[in-house]
């Protein structure tokens, strides 16, 4: 701040905490709702303060599932996504980070059409080849396989690019260095970049994990069996259409399970996860 | 940009590189290809055969007023969306680059709704939306409105651009923050000694300085606009009531799943891969260009 402006700052705090609460207004309600009974949320107007069905809700959708529509327990869901979350980060990083040194520190006829190959994956979403990617994946025999689920949103472009964008940095000394001492191409790859390469991993893995959580449109098309949705598609299910049928407390308390494990990541991965969504940007 | 100083070896950059490519090509290439190919076919009521049927798709897309009426949809639904996020997001950093104390703890207040899935997103607005049992829906009608987004287009759109904005706020936040952070003090100073007020500063030096931010949030929040608000609309109006929140991308998954029009579907999707192939070629002359501002 540059000078003194008590009224300013007063306003400016209320700006804040104005805004901080229309953000945080939609998950307060969510987390009422989904410890309040059934007859408790259809009352209008809904009681702002608690209740007293925090456990029963949440073991009731963990362990069974709702009784309306989609009738699945939620724990095998939350091991689906965390299966989905954690197989797309993991082996987007492993597969960019290999073809990045490749293309980096490599001369070899193809480079630079492998490298547009790459890139034009950017500009592919899911949501624009939905059915001929559907196709091929019910072709290939992978529809409600965890195979399935993620190999085909495992290739990603930006991931390969940060890599090549964070090798161009490292300095050609390290390489000579690392020559001079006999090491082959793997052996600097494993013991001088990998380690360099940590604070890249962390952010991409922060940023990817979301992605990964996160995916709706893809699960929905490929999982037909109840026994392999994702928590997100599950929650969707429960939504059986019209106001006072749905069982909005149990689908509440999903709603929470399935906002947790992301949230925690970007609250206690905050410093990696703010540098990782700046760097992936640019 | 290329090193110096480069390995060699006859094989192993190809083994590097393979597993990549081959998803690459498995799962971009083949279906992308399929679905320009499917584009120009044109299958029989029973999808047992397909002739080639030239251009024939696209013109009956642009003969129908649904396709087109969705263009519209898609056109309002992501200005909104961008511009409505970006004026909030933009105001909530000014500030937050003002706090000195509990700067961090107002960060972390903000950015977790990143984290939420839009189609999460999409069920818990349209809970507090819902029309008989919503809490918002409850006191809009105290204040005499008679809301029900099943019914109303209106209120249809202004739920899901809401459920939105407010999923991509955090995203927003956080890049202007950077921006803001990233203006040298002495700029600021200087003007203040010259006698300009805040407001003037931040309309004269800052949101100058901002622009390129600005203009890459656009480009991003058109995009997701686009494409990642499909669960939002999925969760909540299904493209309803009658088309008013069908975007495009709702209309390629409407048509392609569940009605099965293959020729029809896969015309959407190479028109709107020529979309993001736009998009993406102006974001990143952009980008270069950023470098040297």
């Amino acid at each position: 701040m540059v000078e003194r402006r008590p009224l300013l700052t007063v306003v400016t705090h209320v700006v804040m905490l104005f805004g901080i609460l229309i953000v945080a207004f939609p998950l307060y309600i969510t987390f009422v709702a989904s410890t309040l009974t059934m007859e408790q949320v259809l009352e209008v107007p809904m009681r702002l303060l608690p209740g007293d069905q925090l456990w029963n809700n949440y073991t009731q959708v963990l362990g069974a599932g709702s009784t309306r529509g989609s009738t699945a327990p939620v724990a095998p869901m939350m091991f689906n996504s965390m299966v989905m979350a954690l197989v797309i980060a993991i082996g987007k990083i492993a597969i960019s980070i290999i073809s990045a040194f490749a293309i980096v520190y490599f001369r070899f006829p193809l480079r630079h059409f492998f490298f547009w190959m790459i890139f034009i994956t950017l500009m592919l979403p899911v949501e624009v080849r939905i059915i001929p990617t559907f196709k091929v994946v019910a072709d290939l025999g992978m529809l409600d396989s965890y195979a399935g689920l993620t190999l085909p949103l495992i290739a990603s472009a930006t991931a390969t690019f940060l890599f090549r964008q964070f090798f161009m940095t490292v300095p050609d000394e390290l390489l000579e260095a690392a020559r001079i001492d006999g090491a082959g191409p793997m052996r600097f790859f494993i013991d001088v970049l990998l380690p360099l390469s940590r604070t890249s991993i962390a952010a991409l893995f922060v940023i990817q994990f979301i992605y990964g959580w996160n995916q709706y449109l893809w699960p929905l098309l490929i999982t037909n069996q109840e026994s392999m949705y994702t928590v997100v598609i599950g929650i969707k299910r429960m939504i059986v259409g019209g106001d006072a049928l749905t069982e909005w407390h149990l689908v509440m308390a999903t709603a929470m399970l399935a906002m947790l494990p992301p949230a925690l990541v970007v609250l206690l991965m905050q410093r990696w996860f703010v540098k990782g969504l700046v760097d992936t940007e640019k | 940009m290329e090193k110096r100083v480069v390995l060699r070896s006859p094989w192993l950059p190809y083994l590097l590189v393979a597993p990549q490519l081959a998803i690459t090509v498995i799962f971009f290439f083949w279906p992308a290809g399929q679905a320009l190919w499917f584009a120009f076919l044109r299958q029989d009521a029973f999808g047992l055969s397909a002739e080639f049927a030239g251009l024939d798709n696209f013109r009956d897309l642009f003969n129908d007023s649904a396709y087109l009426a969705s263009f519209q949809v898609t056109a309002v639904f992501s200005l909104l969306v961008a511009v409505g996020g970006i004026v909030l997001a933009l105001l909530l950093a000014v500030m937050a680059d003002r706090v000195i104390r509990g700067a961090l703890a107002y960060r972390t207040l903000l950015i977790w709704p990143y984290a939420v899935a839009p189609a999460v997103a999409g069920v818990l607005w349209g809970f507090l939306f819902a029309p008989s049992i919503g809490i918002l829906s409850y006191l809009m009608k105290q204040m005499g409105i008679d809301w029900n987004w099943v019914l109303n287009s209106g209120q249809a759109m202004t739920l899901v651009v809401i459920a939105s904005i407010w999923k991509q706020i955090s995203y927003n936040f956080l890049f202007f923050l950077a921006g803001l952070q990233s203006i040298p003090r002495s700029l600021i100073e200087a003007a203040a000694i010259d006698g300009a007020r805040p407001f003037r500063r931040f309309w004269t030096i800052v949101f100058p300085l901002l622009s390129p931010t600005t203009f890459f949030l656009l480009v991003v929040n058109i995009v997701y606009a686009f494409f990642d608000t499909f669960g939002v609309i999925d969760a909540t109006t299904q493209g309803g009531p009658s088309g008013a929140t069908q975007i495009l991308v709702y209309k390629v998954y409407e048509d392609g799943v569940k009605s099965a029009d293959l020729g029809g579907s896969s015309a959407q999707s190479a028109i709107l891969m020529l979309i993001v192939i736009t998009l993406t070629v102006v974001q990143f002359r952009f980008v270069e260009r950023r470098v040297n501002y």
